[in-house]
């Protein structure tokens, strides 16, 4: 078995790791769970808290990043996006309903559940971590 | 005070995806697509993401939840559901293919806001509109 020429084991074990240390920095310091989804989908009506700005900040900090990164090393990072636009705006539909619907997403569940040793969110993880590998096959392999 | 803390926090979390490659929606396709390990062009860098974001809250959680509360909060809000459900599997599930056509979820769609132009804008468009939907029918079904 060999692997992709892309394949960047450090970093991606870096960027991990501070992924991990900001999820640790909310629950230390807000006592929450650091779930994109969960986060995301807080900011629409209704309200049941007083947390929206906050989650609004935690959101624009992860949007920003990409600029800072920028700034930090001279140069913006290029994503490779595949997909056309009819298949993003399915595919922004499913991760968003699913990820609702689901309590959870690569972050909440895959993250800090692990990190916590929920067998919910193991259950959770295998189910996405199946789907997006079957989904990959079938668009990659057969269309 | 708190609102600048939880934009740094979300500043450190993107910034880890970016290190990882994971706001790079083909490079998280590479991942996902186990037929290339016959081939020889599986990228198993997302294992190591989660590995190393793993090793840091695991320990970082217990060390934390020792504490009687929070730092700048009342309390900790864990999650109290522990049920196996249809719902925790039929939403990770939904999730999952949506992730696996796009190579996109949530954490990286807002990392993409900035660099991924019209594209990114239509995938948390549509995101949200999903999310309002989740949102609306787990209200209706009480």
């Amino acid at each position: 078995m060999s692997l992709s020429a892309n394949f960047t084991p450090v970093a991606s074990a870096i960027g991990g790791a501070m992924i991990g240390a900001a999820a640790v920095a909310l629950m230390a310091a807000f006592g929450r769970i650091a779930g994109v989804s969960g986060i995301a989908s807080r900011l629409l009506p209704p309200h049941a808290d007083d947390g929206f700005a906050g989650r609004l900040a935690f959101v624009l900090g992860i949007a920003a990043a990409p600029l800072v990164a920028w700034i930090a090393s001279g140069a913006m990072p290029v994503p490779r996006i595949e997909a056309s636009i009819p298949v993003l705006a399915i595919a922004g539909l499913l991760v968003g309903f699913g990820s609702t619907w689901g309590s959870g997403c690569t972050s909440g569940h895959g993250v800090c559940g692990l990190s916590r040793l929920s067998p919910r969110s193991l259950v959770a993880t295998l189910a996405f971590m199946a789907t997006g590998m079957a989904t990959v096959f079938v668009v990659r392999h057969l269309g | 005070m708190a609102i600048l803390v939880q934009f740094a926090i979300g500043l450190v979390f993107g910034l880890g995806l970016v290190v990882a490659g994971m706001s790079d929606p083909a490079k998280v396709l590479d991942f996902l697509d186990v037929a290339a390990i016959a081939s020889g062009g599986w990228d198993a860098s997302l294992a190591f993401v989660m590995a190393g974001a793993i090793a840091v809250a695991l320990p970082g959680y217990r060390l934390v939840l020792r504490r009687r509360a929070p730092l700048l909060a009342g309390r900790f809000q864990l999650p109290t559901g522990s049920e196996i459900d249809a719902k925790v599997v039929a939403g990770p599930a939904i999730f999952g293919i949506g992730w696996g056509l796009a190579g996109i979820c949530p954490g990286p769609a807002f990392a993409l806001l900035a660099s991924g132009g019209a594209a990114a804008g239509v995938f948390v468009a549509a995101m949200f509109a999903g999310m309002a939907a989740a949102r609306g029918l787990a209200a209706r079904r009480g």
